[in-house]
């Protein structure tokens, strides 16, 4: 569980966070929308420590992030896995090295334990084996986005940061990603957090929606809540394409 | 203001390079590549730019000084000297400065515009040591073979004007190079050149690894850090210089 307690960010005298509070449960897809430029991606960036708050706490199960040292922040990345937007493998490494990197790196594994880890979260993720020698830039971006949650679950996180997961995908491949997400989630019984513009992953895989608005949270709820909310903001966000009117009505 | 804040910046990325790799395994891995990338391939250019300097040096040294009262060794002297003393510390190091210094930036700076670099942090690794300390010991480590043989191949370029022109003998040039031969002057270059390296490296990452935004950034970080990194190294030629030689 992750609990953010009236934190304030700002850039330059322009505040992007304003006294936000948001509780982020074990177990849950939560899923942070909002407008481009609302603050989400500040959000999730301060949460994850790239960006220091100016006040608040910010409760990793208790242990609060701001008040930690540099190595301790460093020991709690270890129980970190983030997916980027643009997926950020290392274009130098291989699909299989860059699954074993952070292996490598931080567990006490043999070279055999580490191979048969990163098959195995490989082929958790649905890729092929032949495409375990190639480089990021030899697969597709679909691909690269399951290579990217392979690493990001290689050493079994308890915190999983998704950012804009479905960005560059097609509307299959962006499914698939999304209930990946969400099956590992229950799965590993891990706390994860989506930021996200994709209103049909809101809908697949929204336990609990945070919206954001001006640097602020403006409601929060799950998917089916969703459909029963007088916020203008909201669905005027949510409900902006015809076909999301139309799915809204037929709930109603 | 800004030449104060980015020194601070400077040198509190150092304190993160200069610390122990969280796996040496890693930093063992990462090290000979380096020295490949930055020190073998670095060869060719060395080769070609002594050649030809150490050719043309020779050339125009016994043309200006077309003078009875000067002994006939002198052009090889001086030829010799001014590649020690300046050509294969100094100048190789301005023309590496171009070379490896860009290259480190524009790869320190792409995985930092591409969320690399912020990969690395969220997994808890420290990327400034990860990523730059391979680097700068590789380069550093491998310039003053660099030098050396620079120094060896710049006499050659010269001994060949004896061979294929009648500009000089290379009997003469032969006695030049080895007449008052002071071997501190090679420590000396060696000394310059590891000064050198670390400056090329270090603040070519410095640059690499606080680029911000796209592709026209990253250019941009290149570019910073060659100019300045040649202008550190200018202005630290000075300081050895007077602190070694004067």
């Amino acid at each position: 569980m992750i609990e953010v307690k009236n934190i304030d960010k700002s850039f330059d005298g322009n505040q992007v966070l304003k006294n936000v509070s948001v509780l982020f449960e074990t177990g849950k897809t939560n899923m942070i929308i909002g407008a481009s430029g609302s603050g989400k991606t500040v959000l999730m960036k301060s949460i994850i420590g790239l960006h220091r708050i100016d006040k608040g706490r910010i409760e990793y199960d208790g242990r609060n992030l701001p008040d930690m040292k540099m190595n301790d922040i460093r020991l709690l990345r270890r129980e970190v896995g983030m997916l980027f937007q643009g997926s950020a493998l290392f274009d130098s490494l291989s699909v299989l090295e860059n699954v074993i990197y952070p292996l490598e790196m931080f567990a006490d594994m043999s070279k055999e334990e580490m191979k048969e880890r990163a098959f195995f979260c490989l082929k958790h993720v649905n890729l092929e084996e032949k495409a375990f020698g190639l480089t990021p830039a030899e697969i597709s971006g679909g691909m690269q986005k399951r290579v990217a949650i392979a690493r990001a679950i290689a050493l079994e996180p308890k915190y999983l940061f998704c950012d804009e997961p479905n960005s560059g995908l097609d509307p299959k491949t962006s499914l698939i990603i999304d209930k990946l997400i969400h099956e590992l989630t229950h799965e590993l019984n891990i706390t994860t957090i989506i930021n996200s513009h994709d209103m049909n992953s809101v809908m697949e895989i929204g336990e609990n929606i945070i919206f954001f608005e001006n640097g602020q949270k403006a409601w929060q709820g799950n998917k089916d809540e969703i459909f029963h909310v007088d916020n203008e903001s909201l669905n005027d966000f949510v409900f902006a394409s015809d076909l999301f009117k139309k799915v809204k009505a037929t709930n109603q | 203001m800004s030449l104060v804040s980015d020194t601070g910046k400077y040198i509190l990325l150092m304190k993160r390079v200069f610390v122990m790799p969280d796996r040496w395994r890693m930093f063992f891995r990462q090290f000979p590549k380096e020295l490949e990338k930055l020190g073998l391939q670095s060869l060719p250019i060395v080769v070609i730019i002594s050649v030809f300097i150490g050719a043309i040096m020779t050339i125009q040294t016994k043309l200006n000084t077309e003078n009875p009262l000067l002994p006939s060794y002198s052009t090889g002297l001086v030829t010799r000297d001014t590649l020690l003393l300046e050509f294969s510390s100094t100048i190789m190091c301005l023309i590496l400065a171009g070379k490896v210094g860009s290259n480190i930036s524009s790869e320190i700076g792409t995985m930092r515009i591409t969320e690399q670099i912020d990969a690395l942090e969220i997994m808890g690794v420290n990327s400034a040591n990860y990523l730059i300390l391979p680097k700068i010991s590789a380069f550093v480590v491998m310039m003053p073979f660099l030098v050396i043989f620079s120094m060896a191949v710049g006499l050659i370029g010269g001994y060949l004007v004896g061979v294929f022109t009648d500009i000089i003998t290379t009997a003469d040039y032969l006695l030049g190079i080895q007449y008052a031969f002071i071997p501190y002057y090679v420590f000396y270059s060696i000394v310059k050149s590891l000064a050198f390296a670390f400056i090329i490296s270090s603040v070519a990452a410095f640059y690499g690894y606080y680029a911000y935004g796209g592709a026209l950034d990253v250019g941009r970080a290149s570019t910073n850090a060659v100019v300045n990194g040649s202008i550190l190294i200018l202005f630290f030629n000075l300081l050895i210089t007077n602190l070694m030689l004067n």
